[in-house]
């Protein structure tokens, strides 16, 4: 599998990674070398196997619907980098 | 009494020593405080906090005064730096969490608390526990205490430098295709993890979720069956935490070998094996042999196969775990962005090091529409093909033997060129994870260059006990794990 410095760029805006345009095709290199080396998996048959996700194939527990945790929003909040009255500061998203 | 350095520190004889008021804890938490000043060159820590250490050791020394103590009473430990830890940084060795300070204590943080263990702070590690040599981190590369011009491994490095140095009389770590062993292995201890749900994840940061498990980083097995027994239980908080009682690790220690068949996986002794590491393994292989065990030859066939299916499960699952770190409700914020989309990309892409975002682009096209079934499926009934494998070997075998690593501990800057170099060395490794089951790495020797060589033991699902008491039965009649590096 080879990738171009284009699919580079479509994969790290999916990520939400910045790839400055002359180390896109540094990256497809060394994505594509690793990729070539994954398909090793190839060689094996798993035809009718099931997948597994999870060691043991452990499945989630159900809890009560309790209240469990007290509410520690200011101290959640005073490791935020932006806040103001409550509140996370981001960029305006909606004009 | 003070602590030599003569012999190597057990957690055994240190809780003797406190029990019997031959030491305090606040003696000999001053004296290891001191050691790792001694040994900053290692680079083995992130964190130290002394004042925090001295007072816990206080409260210790009152504990075993008023003849209340627990089985790590005063005794001092160091945690890798994936765990949280309330009122002391974690950072994951990552910029990203540099500055960040934990609301809350781990579960495994909290449960060592518990049984008295004093902390003196947190050890270095690849960031985000990416990496097998521990140069990955973001506060720099930590050195071998062994050859201080090689690496530790990873991605526990530094906590695996730190027992090796001698400035930890024991540390945690986790293990997500081999951070425990490798490192252990690396620096002559005796490294755990165990089965997958049997420590609880919660307040250890996500690296890969169905792979993640904490263990022991100690001198011996029997000091690797102190801590587990801590560690280990069920905790609501994981949801993927086994409800099943923890046995008494230490009880059945002294076991006799006789009759237990161990494994030997063809594939393992194959190419690729240093010959001095494969040497002694054969010659731990038959001492263990005199001490009873019958040997058999085994298949893994697909074993071989866990080092791809392993990068592509473990990156898929980081690339979506690390999608919290998004520069809003807590870790780094870019100086400089225009709108949202660039304030996540900013922050994410100057946070994080060069090997993670690498992870997490493999992982996010791994995941992505049109390739999931070619690769994130495939490694997943890959990964049922492993599972399988083993299950089918220990229908004629109690555990399974073989080497740790490849090879002994490489040079600093050896590997950091070449990506799928580096992942090599978990060939042996990562099998374990992928299937869930526990293993333990117990020197075996030092290569001509006075390098450790690791055993590693691999168990069926929540057989601790019996990969301890093989280990420490190994260990009575060896002297592998007394070594000490020399240069330190």
């Amino acid at each position: 599998m080879s990738l171009t410095p284009e699919d580079i760029l479509k994969i790290a805006h999916l990520a939400r990674l910045e790839v400055p345009e002359e180390e896109s095709s540094d990256y497809a290199r060394e994505l594509s070398a690793i990729l070539d080396f994954v398909e090793q998996m190839n060689e094996a048959d798993t035809r009718d196997i099931l997948p597994l996700s999870h060691p043991q194939d452990a499945t989630l527990r159900m809890r009560e619907d309790k209240i469990n945790e007290s509410d520690q929003r200011e101290y959640y909040q005073s490791l935020a980098p932006e806040t103001e009255g409550g509140h996370y500061l981001v960029p305006k998203v909606i004009e | 009494m003070t602590i030599s350095n003569a012999s190597p520190v057990t957690l055994s004889t240190l809780s003797a020593a406190l029990h019997n008021r031959e030491l305090s804890s606040v003696e000999l938490t001053t004296d290891y405080l001191n050691r790792i000043e001694r040994h900053s060159d290692l680079n083995a820590f992130i964190t130290v906090d002394p004042d925090s250490a001295l007072k816990q050791a206080e409260e210790a020394d009152r504990s075993i005064a008023t003849g209340n103590p627990g089985p790590m009473t005063g005794i001092p430990i160091a945690h890798k730096d994936i765990f949280c830890t309330q009122g002391m940084a974690t950072t994951c060795g990552s910029k990203m969490l540099e500055k960040y300070i934990s609301p809350y204590d781990a579960t495994v943080v909290e449960r060592l608390k518990q049984a008295g263990a004093v902390t003196l702070g947190k050890t270095n590690m690849d960031e985000f526990a990416m990496g097998s040599s521990n140069e990955n981190s973001f506060f720099g590369a930590v050195s071998n205490p062994w050859d201080k011009n090689r690496v530790p491994g990873g991605s526990s490095g530094g906590s695996a430098a730190a027992v090796a140095a001698g400035i930890s009389p024991a540390a945690t770590g986790t293990d997500t295709g081999g951070s425990i062993r490798q490192p252990a292995s690396f620096c002559g201890l005796t490294g755990l993890k165990p089965t997958y749900g049997r420590v609880s994840r919660w307040g250890m940061i996500a690296f890969a979720s169905s792979l993640d498990q904490a263990g022991p980083i100690t001198r011996t097995a029997e000091d690797a069956a102190i801590m587990l027994g801590i560690m280990a239980g069920f905790d609501q908080r994981d949801s993927t935490s086994v409800e099943r009682a923890v046995p008494d690790y230490r009880a059945t220690l002294d076991d006799s070998l006789d009759g237990l068949t161990i494994g030997l996986p063809r594939e393992y002794f194959d190419q690729g094996l240093d010959s001095e590491v494969g040497d002694a393994v054969e010659r731990a292989l038959h001492q263990l042999q005199s001490q009873g065990v019958r040997t058999v030859e085994i298949e893994l066939p697909n074993s071989m196969l866990g080092i791809p299916c392993y990068y592509v499960i473990a990156p898929a699952e980081a690339s979506s775990n690390l999608a919290r770190f998004d520069g809003v409700r807590y870790g780094y914020r870019a100086d400089n962005y225009q709108d949202l989309n660039e304030l996540y990309c900013r922050s994410r892409t100057e946070g994080f090091g060069p090997e993670v975002r690498r992870r997490i682009m493999i992982g996010t096209y791994a995941l992505s529409a049109g390739y999931y079934d070619a690769y994130y499926l495939k490694a997943q009934k890959l990964r049922r093909l492993i599972a399988n494998d083993f299950e089918q070997a220990f229908a004629h075998c109690d555990l399974i033997v073989g080497p740790t690593a490849p090879t002994t501990a490489f040079r600093i800057g050896a590997k950091t060129h070449d990506p799928v170099s580096m992942y090599l060395n978990d060939i042996y490794t990562n099998a374990a994870n992928l299937a869930g089951l526990p293993a333990l790495s117990i020197p075996c020797g030092l290569d001509s260059q006075n390098l450790p060589i690791g055993l590693q033991l691999v168990g069926n699902y929540f057989d601790e006990s019996r990969l301890l008491n093989v280990a420490h039965r190994f260990q009575i009649e060896s002297d592998h794990h007394l070594q000490q590096p020399t240069k330190v």
